[in-house]
């Protein structure tokens, strides 16, 4: 017999402590891989995602507020612009594109988004525009919606339904208006924020029964592309730092890097949680054979009497712990799977944002490597403790 | 020193080995001036508790490391090799029988005596079905241990010390944890194995009945000086 059939003879022979370790290592490979994969997909997509613009104009306030509120679609605005702001931005012969948004309405939770439609000349990707995959565009004078992939999917919304719209960007049963919207089409699946927004043309929300007639022009935030970056250099100075009327939030990825540098501090804290279980995880391996040696002296001393050489005992153990952290690391991938594609499901359905859990990440190969390792290496101490086992004394049996 | 004949399987000189004890002494286990073995010669020594029978044997098969003292055995010696020489000498040259049996419980007969193969000649599975054949256990080569009726395990065992083709085959006690029907059957199949195989055995046994099936029986008291005066510091159970 090879030693690795000895190997798998005594697995299997400790097949429950075997299965229970290699799961504690499953676990914590997988959740290893997942925080790493979150952390870096997500600090990558959020600092990647610019919808196609350069910069957002928006009321004086927080830069990141104004970003998360029209590029993400989450948070409140900060404020309004007045359109002859917007007039002045689009002017601007810096700007080359502006697109004006109004928010402030919703569809069962799912925010109403008014624009133009020049939004969708823009690239959000490069060589991608926002398109219409089933119905066609609205009619910026008509009460038409396009509706994001996402919230069509789970709002079941398709070509010609109609809805009433809602009051505010939270749902309450009790403030729908009066309007009623016909669906003219479903947007292509953008695998952005974009895809849970309900687009409306923006006369169409600013004008919604209810909303204060006097800011009935106004827009929460302007949208623009750039003719160049020293542009954004200038208006970055021009309006941050002398104006005090509105905000620039420029370049936007910037902004989102700043939000991540300042949770940096937490994602260490969940890294080296995820590094903690590993190394719990490989002691288990060093406890569940270690504490199986006292058994397994006998079956020691009955190979050594067959003529197994300390060494050859030795490599078992060791290989044998390397055995289930390979188990333990090729089921990780399982774990991983599951715990990414839950994570996942509630990033996308809280942000929009689009993880990959298939993508290969380097902590695909590095984690399940390093949980081999720290395996044979658990294995060190109870190998060591089968090298030193007295065959004369361990040959009778323990009565 | 006495020269090793053609055959001559085992020569042992002067052989010595003591262990400490908890007060402090030195306890002599086994002190033999002169012991030999033929190539496939069936000896039996007649071993009473505490005469030091399986420190001679695990002396013999390399197990243990003697104090002083030679063992020659099939032309190396032993007794001067270091553990891994005397490992690798144990896995080609040796089988071992114990009264406990001695199988591993994970392992099913035939793998049992794969295992009696593995760190010698290498794993020859028709070689070993062959014996469990042999020993009547053709039909439960898949069974495990604990599967087995006692006579069944000890034939397992006698399979398992036969699998690395030993020139010689130790037994301790071989048959003490049989019924006296099995015990006849278990040490008829010993001896017969070993003769068609061409191994020599050596069988320590306190049983007369065991004792009388055998031509060469020796006195492991006569042998070991130290079983022979347990009162001056002699061998121990």
């Amino acid at each position: 017999m090879s030693l690795l059939q000895i190997v798998l003879r005594s697995l299997r022979q400790h097949l429950l402590s075997t299965v229970i370790t290699a799961f504690s290592i499953a676990l914590a490979s997988g959740l290893l891989m997942s925080v790493w994969v979150v952390k870096d997909q997500a600090r990558e997509n959020f600092t990647g995602v610019d919808s196609g613009f350069d910069g957002v104009f928006g009321a004086r306030g927080s830069k990141l507020q104004l970003v998360l509120n029209s590029i993400f679609h989450l948070e409140a605005s900060p404020g309004n612009l007045s359109w002859e702001q917007y007039g002045q931005i689009a002017a601007d012969r810096r700007v080359a594109m502006a697109v004006p948004i109004a928010v402030g309405d919703n569809y069962q939770g799912y925010r109403l988004v008014g624009v133009t439609t020049n939004l969708f000349e823009v690239e959000y990707r490069e060589g991608k525009k926002y398109a219409v995959s089933n119905g066609y565009l609205f009619n910026p004078k008509k009460k038409q919606a396009v509706v994001g992939s996402f919230a069509a999917e789970r709002l079941g919304l398709k070509v010609g339904d109609r809805f009433h719209p809602y009051h505010g960007l939270f749902f309450d049963e009790n403030k729908q208006h009066s309007e009623t919207y016909v669906v003219s089409g479903i947007m292509e699946p953008s695998n952005t924020p974009s895809d849970r927004v309900i687009w409306i043309p923006i006369a169409g929300l600013q004008n919604m029964a209810g909303h204060n007639a006097e800011t009935a022009t106004d827009v929460s935030a302007v949208l623009v592309k750039l003719r160049g970056k020293s542009s954004g250099m200038m208006m970055s100075q021009e309006f941050n730092l002398q104006g005090d009327v509105m905000t620039f939030a420029w370049p936007i990825a910037d902004t989102m890097s700043k939000l991540f540098n300042k949770i940096a501090p937490v994602e260490m804290v969940l890294r080296a949680v995820a590094l903690l279980v590993a190394l719990v995880a490989a002691g288990s391996i060093l406890a569940s054979i270690y504490n199986s040696m006292n058994e397994r002296r006998r079956e020691i001393a009955i190979l050594r009497a067959l003529g197994a050489r300390r060494l050859t005992i030795f490599s078992v153990v060791v290989i044998e712990a390397s055995g289930i952290a390979a188990l333990g690391a090729l089921a990780g991938f399982g774990v991983y799977f599951v715990i990414m594609s839950i994570a996942a499901w509630i990033i996308r359905q809280e942000t929009g944002i689009v993880l990959s859990p298939l993508e290969f990440q380097p902590v695909m190969a590095w984690a399940p490597l390093a949980m081999l390792g720290l395996g044979a290496l658990a294995g060190l101490v109870p190998a060591a403790k089968a090298y030193r086992t007295d065959v004369a004394e361990n040959l009778t049996p323990i009565s | 020193m006495t020269p090793i004949l053609p055959s001559l399987l085992l020569n042992i000189e002067n052989l010595c080995k003591s262990y400490g004890t908890p007060d402090g002494s030195v306890q002599t286990v086994v002190d033999v001036s002169e012991f030999s073995l033929d190539a496939a010669q069936q000896t039996a020594l007649c071993g009473t508790s505490g005469s030091g029978k399986t420190t001679f044997l695990n002396l013999i098969a390399g197990i243990l490391q003697p104090d002083a003292g030679r063992i020659e055995l099939d032309g190396c010696t032993i007794s001067d090799a270091s553990e891994a020489g005397r490992d690798r000498l144990r896995a080609r040259t040796i089988g071992y029988i114990f009264q406990t049996f001695n199988l591993l419980q994970g392992y099913t007969c035939i793998e049992n005596v794969l295992l009696g193969m593995s760190f010698g000649l290498g794993a020859d599975r028709r070689w070993a079905s062959e014996l469990l054949e042999r020993v009547g256990l053709g039909p439960r080569l898949n069974h495990f241990p604990r599967q087995l009726s006692t006579g069944q395990q000890q034939r397992v065992a006698v399979a398992r010390a036969l699998a690395n083709r030993p020139k010689l085959v130790l037994a301790d006690e071989p048959t003490g944890n049989l019924d006296p029907a099995s015990a006849a059957e278990a040490l008829g199949l010993i001896r017969e194995t070993c003769r068609e195989n061409g191994a020599a055995l050596l069988l320590v046994s306190h049983d007369r009945d065991v004792l009388g099936q055998f031509d060469d029986v020796r006195d492991l008291a006569e042998i070991n000086r130290a079983a022979a005066c347990p009162s001056a510091g002699g061998a121990k159970p």
